[in-house]
C-alpha cells in the first residue's frame, strides 16, 4: 500500500472528484496559484484552470452562500476555510441557509455543499487560529460533520463528502497535514456515520476524535506496558454518530474517556457521555471522564498552550482515573 | 420598445394577481385564519413584475421575506403559495417553511429568505453554477434598500465583480428597513450609489412604473447573459403596509403612506394601457374578473388542503 501524507490524500481525493465529475469545483481564499494557506489544493489551478478553482477575496460568507446558491443549482463546490475560526463569519450561510434548506423547502432544494477547513492548535497561532469548533455544527440539524484522522480516512471520507447529495463540515487538523499513512491504491468511499477501532483492547475505550488519536494510541501504548488494555475509537463522523459501536465497545470495557481539542463544556464529550449513560448505565463500572480543553482561549505562549490543549499524560491520567486506579484531577 | 401588447396585459394580470393575493392574506391574517407573520408586497408590484418579465423560466431568482410577489412574478401556482401560506401539506414546502420561505425550485425561484442579504450570496452561487455547466442562466437578486447594511451584500457585489457573475442585483428601495429610514441608515441617498465602488453599473428608476423596471432589469439581464457581468438596478417604491401585518407604523405619516398610495403601480399602469390604447376597459374588466376567481380558488384550496402528518416532522432533515 503507498504511503502518503493527510495533506496529498486531500489532495488526491479532490483530483479525482474533480475529474469524475465536471460538476465539482473548489472555491476559497489563496487557493489558486497558490495552493492554499496549507498547499492542499496545490497544483489544481494549474491543473483544472479558474473557473474549477475559483480563488476569491477575503469574504467567507459569500464563499459559502455562493456554494449555496451553486449546489442548489445543480453543481457541487467544495468550499475551503482558510481557518476554521473564520467559519465563524459564514455562520449564517452554514446555519440559517445550508444547513436548512432542504427542510425548510420541503425537500425540494439541495444543498451538496461540502466546507473544508482545519481546525486545531499546537502551533503557536493564537486565540484566533486554533479553535475546533466541532461542535456548533453538531447541534445544527441538517449537517454532516466529519473529522478524519488518518491520511485514508481523509481521502475515503472527503470522496463521499463531496458525492454526498447533504452538505458537509469536512474538519481538517493543520497538525496532522504533514502526518503519513497507509492509503490503499484503489478508490475508497468510506460511509459517514461508521466509527474506526484504531485499536483493540478490553479495560477502557477511549473515544477521541481528530489528532487527538494520535495522543490516544500513544496513550494505548504506555498503558499497555503498565497492564492497562485500551481500545481506542475513532468516531470519524460527528454527525452522523456511530454510537452502536461506541456502546458495543463501553458494554466490553466498562469504561470510556472521551477526548478531544475544544472547550470540554458543551463540547462533543458531553453529547457521547450523555448517550453512554442513557444507554449503557447498567454496564458502567466507572464514570465516563472527558479529556478536553479547559474553558479559556488558546493562549500564545508555548507553555500556557500546552496547558490548554489535551496530551498523552492527561489521557493516561483520565484512563486510571476511570479504573479507579489514581483520585481525580482537576480539569482547570 | 414597449413589450408586445400580450406581455404588456400579462405584466398587467400579475400585478392584479399579486395585490389580491396580498389583499386575502392580509384580510386571513387578521381573522386568525393564517398563523405567523405575513410581510405584505402591496404597492411594490410593479418592481417584481417589471424584473421578472425580462427573465426566462430557466433564469433563477432569489427573493426576500417579502417575497410573495417575487413568487407569483416568477411564475409560481397561487395554490400551492396560499397552501404554504396556510401551512398546509400541499405548499410549496409541504407547510414547512411558510409565508417566509416559499419557493417553487422548478420555477427557478431558489426561495424567500427570512435573513436579510443572504439571498444575493445565493444568487452569485446560482449564477457560478451557469458557468460551471456552460449554461446561459442568469441570476436576479431582489433585495431591500435594508439588505445594503449588511456584510454579505458588500461581499456578494465585490465578488461577482471580481468574478464578472451574470448576476442581476435588484434593490427594492421601500424606503424603511422595519421602521428604519433610509435616510437613517445610508449615508448616501441611493443605494445605486454604492455599486461605482464595486465598479458595476446602477441605475435608479422609478420602482412604480413598471415599464421603466422592465427595461432596467431587461439590459441588466441582457448585459448578464451576454458575458457583461452584474448589474444594480435599484427602484424607488413604498410598501402600503407596515413591515408586517399589524405593525402600528410609529415611524411614518399617514400623509406619507397616502402620497404613496395615490402613486398605485397598478392604477398608473392601467391609465398607461388604456391613454396608448393597449387594451380596452373591457379586456381589463375580464382580467380583474379572472384574478378574483383564482385568488378565491386559491383559498380554498389552502382551506381544504390537509395539515402536514406528524411523521413530516422528521422527514426531509438529511437525504439518504
Amino acid at each position: 500500500m503507498p504511503e502518503m501524507s493527510y495533506s496529498e490524500a486531500l489532495r488526491t481525493a479532490l483530483r479525482e472528484e474533480m475529474k469524475r465529475d465536471s460538476g465539482v469545483f473548489l472555491i476559497g481564499e489563496d487557493i489558486g496559484r497558490h495552493g492554499g494557506a496549507f498547499g492542499v489544493s496545490r497544483g489544481l489551478f494549474d491543473e483544472f484552470g479558474p473557473d474549477r478553482v475559483i480563488n476569491t477575496p477575503i469574504s467567507e460568507a459569500a464563499i459559502v452562500g455562493a456554494s449555496v446558491g451553486a449546489a442548489v443549482a445543480g453543481t457541487r463546490p467544495v468550499a475551503e476555510i482558510m481557518y476554521m475560526d473564520f467559519i465563524t463569519i459564514s455562520m449564517s450561510q452554514i446555519v440559517n441557509q445550508m444547513a436548512k434548506i432542504h427542510y425548510m423547502l420541503g425537500g425540494k432544494a439541495r444543498a451538496p455543499v461540502v466546507v473544508r477547513t482545519p481546525a486545531g492548535g499546537g502551533r503557536g497561532n493564537a486565540a484566533q487560529h486554533m479553535q475546533s469548533l466541532e461542535a456548533w455544527f453538531a447541534h445544527v440539524p441538517g449537517l454532516i460533520v466529519v473529522m478524519p484522522s488518518t491520511p485514508a480516512d481523509a481521502r475515503g471520507l472527503l470522496k463521499t463528502a463531496i458525492r454526498d447529495d447533504n452538505p458537509v463540515i469536512f474538519i481538517e487538523n493543520k497538525l496532522l497535514y504533514a502526518t503519513r499513512g497507509e492509503v490503499p491504491e484503489e478508490e475508497i468511499l468510506i460511509p459517514f456515520g461508521k466509527a474506526d477501532i484504531k485499536r483493540s483492547g478490553g479495560d477502557t475505550t477511549v473515544i477521541a476524535t481528530s489528532r487527538m488519536i494520535l495522543f490516544a494510541l500513544q496513550a494505548a501504548e504506555r498503558l499497555a506496558g503498565e497492564g492497562i488494555d485500551v481500545e481506542v475509537i475513532d468516531p470519524r463522523c460527528l454527525v452522523p454518530l456511530d454510537i452502536e459501536t461506541i456502546l458495543a465497545s463501553v458494554r466490553k470495557t466498562g469504561r470510556a474517556v472521551i477526548v478531544h481539542e475544544s472547550c470540554e463544556r458543551a463540547g462533543i464529550g458531553a453529547e457521547i457521555a450523555a448517550q453512554i449513560y442513557e444507554r449503557a448505565f447498567d454496564e458502567l463500572d466507572g464514570p465516563v471522564l472527558r479529556v478536553a480543553n479547559p474553558n479559556v482561549p488558546i493562549p500564545f505562549s508555548p507553555g500556557l498552550e500546552a496547558a490548554a490543549l489535551p496530551d498523552e499524560d492527561r489521557i493516561v491520567q483520565a484512563v486510571k482515573q476511570t479504573l479507579g486506579l489514581v483520585p481525580a484531577f482537576e480539569n482547570g | 420598445m414597449n413589450p408586445e401588447p400580450e406581455l404588456l396585459l400579462a405584466m398587467y394580470q400579475t400585478m392584479l394577481r399579486i395585490r389580491r393575493f396580498e389583499e386575502r392574506v392580509g384580510e386571513l391574517f387578521l381573522q386568525g385564519r393564517i398563523w405567523g407573520a405575513v410581510h405584505l408586497y402591496s404597492g411594490e408590484e410593479a418592481m417584481a413584475v417589471g424584473a421578472c418579465s425580462a427573465l426566462r423560466t430557466d433564469d433563477y431568482i432569489t427573493s426576500t421575506h417579502r417575497g410573495h410577489g417575487h413568487c407569483i412574478a416568477k411564475g409560481a401556482d397561487t395554490k400551492h403559495m396560499m397552501a404554504e401560506i396556510f401551512g398546509r401539506q400541499d405548499g410549496y414546502c409541504k407547510g414547512k417553511g411558510g409565508s417566509m420561505h416559499i419557493a417553487d425550485v422548478n420555477g427557478g425561484n431558489l426561495g424567500a429568505n427570512a435573513i436579510v442579504g443572504d439571498g444575493i450570496a445565493i444568487a452569485c452561487g446560482a449564477a457560478l453554477a451557469s458557468r460551471i455547466k456552460h449554461t446561459d442562466q442568469i441570476s436576479l437578486a431582489f433585495f431591500g434598500d435594508g439588505a445594503v447594511g449588511t456584510g454579505i451584500f458588500h461581499e456578494s457585489l465585490n465578488l461577482a465583480a471580481v468574478l464578472q457573475l451574470p448576476v442581476v442585483f435588484i434593490c427594492e428601495n421601500n424606503q424603511y428597513a422595519v421602521s428604519t429610514a433610509m435616510k437613517d441608515s445610508s449615508p448616501v441617498p441611493h443605494v445605486a450609489d454604492r455599486a461605482s465602488a464595486y465598479g458595476i453599473p446602477a441605475t435608479t428608476v422609478d420602482g412604480n412604473d413598471v415599464l421603466a423596471v422592465y427595461k432596467a432589469a431587461q439590459e441588466a439581464v441582457q448585459r448578464a447573459r451576454s458575458g457583461g457581468g452584474p448589474t444594480l438596478v435599484e427602484g424607488l417604491t413604498y410598501r402600503w403596509e407596515g413591515h408586517y401585518k399589524g405593525d402600528p407604523e410609529v415611524y411614518r405619516s399617514a400623509e406619507e403612506v397616502a402620497s404613496w398610495r395615490a402613486k398605485d403601480p397598478i392604477v398608473c399602469f392601467q391609465s398607461w394601457l388604456l391613454q396608448n390604447e393597449e387594451c380596452g376597459e373591457e379586456q381589463l374588466t375580464h382580467i380583474k374578473g379572472l384574478v378574483e376567481d383564482e385568488i378565491r380558488d386559491a383559498v380554498t384550496f389552502a382551506e381544504e388542503s390537509p395539515q402536514p402528518a406528524l411523521d413530516e416532522l422528521h422527514t426531509d432533515i438529511y437525504i439518504d
